[in-house]
């Protein structure tokens, strides 16, 4: 704080919280949009499937990789959507390439399993090594490497314009792919819960989740239901794929890391329950964000001059991410393993 | 022949026998009940008719037709509903949709079954956007019921349907079926509160160790000294 007149200490208030809507907010929405979008795919497996699908994260990277490449190919042909990025065209052709794989591996892998109703650990194994082979797979195609495949304008609101337009020190900044995140995110979760509420296939979704015996009685044909759950969980992992890789960037590695938070976003809401996940996802996006943040800036505009901290005020080097995550799934399971929102014990 | 029959069925899961011969039959608009010990095979036998249990020896037939080998999700479409003893209904979701589930095969009205369900169940019409896991255990038991009744069933299968319910509760429930009854629907009952369960029956079975100890009408097996003394406590 620089000053004690009224303007300015109102005007250092902004520039915290800008600064702060840059580097926590803004992040925590847009990560924990993705992760919500991965663990719905997760607790939907869960629920209906009735086995944690370690794959999750590999699908992830399949479905991505798909994306890049019919990007670059459109981008070869010169074909783009000027300020978005080319990736929203390739991702429908994305999203039925990785549900044509998915339900290839159901078929060719779960459904054994399920027809001899084995045990919810041995769906877990065969999961790891279906993670194996779609890692495998996704290195062999594209490479280990990193990989840049957004295009168009990089930001909606710049931080130069805004500090112009406003006069504050510092200048709001949202990219592109923050704004898409989001946008699609909401617009995803809207249409999902929309037909697991209301369509006759959603409710006979919920209705297997619930009680499959009972199900069975009805009439609901558990393979149809799968297999929905199948294309759903395929749609959601190339989508929020697609996105996590637009906002960072696509690295094979990263996906199958993604594997933490997104299991301790789905058990942290409550596995099984798809409110659960998105709520989860917001959780732990929160937490690993806002320990790993430097606060010292943000301190600097908010404390008397010679008040400011001399350190970074960082909880945890940001190389610790994935440790909150763990924390968080291990204090879950100790101490409330049905999650907020009351899923499965697991 | 009656319109659902068991002809002499054995077999169990795996291991030894628990239905040894045993014969059940049921027809329209009739109410026929199972009763027995602990261990008699009473569910079993129940599950047989409904396909959840590979008979060793025996036919089950269904309006003449014989469905011996068919799949229980197979004999639902013929016709046939099962409210299981325990975890009869979704819990998670609403006793509409609750309802809504028990006529996901059927492609017709279902609205006119459904008011025919509150009119049967009044209690169910005001809780219908309630869910059903939050309902106390004789209205889950009215939930479970129209579930099946919406299926639109020429068979009813009860298995024990009031387990767990209060007197009063399970006296109501009866009266309810034998409304269901006349709506010339077959019902086959599995019970453990045999004296209440064979006054409202046409037919009582007396299973003992998965063979059939006394067939008769309720009435007769009520009055029975032997089946007093053996089965209803005197």
């Amino acid at each position: 704080m620089h000053s004690w007149g009224g303007r300015a200490v109102l005007t250092d208030v902004f520039d915290a919280l800008i600064l702060l809507s840059n580097f926590v907010i803004i992040p925590v929405l847009t990560y924990g949009s993705q992760l919500a979008l991965g663990a719905l795919g997760i607790t939907l497996i869960y629920g209906i499937l009735r086995f944690a699908n370690f794959a999750h994260g590999d699908l992830m990277a399949f479905g991505t990789m798909v994306t890049v490449l019919m990007t670059w190919w459109l981008q070869s042909i010169g074909v783009g959507l000027g300020p978005l990025p080319t990736a929203l065209l390739a991702l429908p052709v994305a999203i039925a390439i990785t549900i044509v794989m998915v339900l290839f591996i159901d078929k060719s892998v779960f459904k054994f399993y399920r027809r001899k109703r084995s045990a919810p650990a041995l769906f877990v194994i065969a999961s790891i090594g279906v993670m194996f082979v779609l890692n495998g797979i996704v290195r062999f195609i594209i490479g280990p490497n990193d990989q840049r495949f957004s295009d168009g304008e990089r930001f909606i609101i710049k931080a130069r314009a805004f500090k112009q337009m406003t006069g504050l020190n510092e200048g709001l900044a949202i990219k592109v792919s923050q704004g898409l995140t989001i946008s699609i995110a909401f617009l995803l979760v809207v249409a999902l819960f929309w037909f697991l509420q209301r369509t006759r296939t959603g409710k006979a979704m919920r209705a297997y989740s619930d009680n499959e015996d009972l199900a069975l009685l009805s009439g609901i044909n558990p393979e149809r239901v799968v297999m929905v759950t199948w294309i759903i969980t395929a749609t959601l992992a190339t989508i929020a794929g697609t996105l996590y890789g637009l906002d960072k960037s696509f690295k094979p590695f990263t996906y199958f890391q993604l594997l933490l938070p997104l299991f301790a976003a789905a058990i942290v809401g409550g596995i099984g329950n798809p409110l659960g996940a998105i709520l989860g996802g917001y959780v732990v996006a929160f937490s690993e964000v806002s320990i790993t943040y430097a606060y010292k800036k943000f301190l600097k505009y908010l404390v008397p001059e010679n008040w400011e901290p001399d350190g970074l005020v960082q909880f945890l080097s940001t190389d610790y991410k994935f440790a909150v995550s763990f924390i968080i799934l291990v204090l879950v399971l100790l101490i409330r393993p049905t999650g907020i929102l009351r899923g499965r014990v697991i | 022949m009656s319109f659902l029959s068991g002809l002499s069925m054995s077999g169990g899961y795996g291991g030894a026998d628990i239905l040894r011969g045993c014969d059940i039959s049921v027809d329209k608009g009739e109410i026929a009940v199972i009763v027995g010990p602990n261990g008699a095979g009473k569910s079993t036998a129940m599950k047989a008719l409904l396909g959840m249990l590979h008979l060793r020896e025996g036919t089950v037939t269904l309006d003449g037709k014989d469905i011996t080998q068919m799949s229980p999700q197979d004999r639902v479409k013929e016709g046939m509903a099962m409210v299981p003893q325990t975890n009869n209904v979704f819990v998670s979701m609403t006793v509409q949709e609750n309802l809504e589930m028990g006529a996901f095969l059927r492609r017709d009205d279902i609205y006119r079954t459904m008011d025919l369900v509150f009119e049967l169940f009044p209690i169910l019409k005001d809780k219908r956007d309630q869910p059903a896991g939050e309902l106390s255990g004789g209205q889950r038991q009215q939930v479970a019921v129209g579930r099946a009744l919406m299926t639109g069933p020429q068979v009813l299968l009860l298995d024990e349907p009031t387990a767990g319910v209060s007197p009063i509760v399970m006296d109501e429930l009866f009266d309810r079926i034998l409304e269901v009854k006349q709506t010339g629907i077959a019902i086959l009952m599995v019970e453990q509160n045999a004296r209440q369960a064979l006054n409202i029956a046409d037919t009582g079975y007396v299973l003992v160790t998965g063979e059939n100890k006394f067939t008769d009408t309720g009435e007769a097996l009520l009055a029975d000294p032997e089946v007093r003394r053996a089965f209803l406590g005197g």
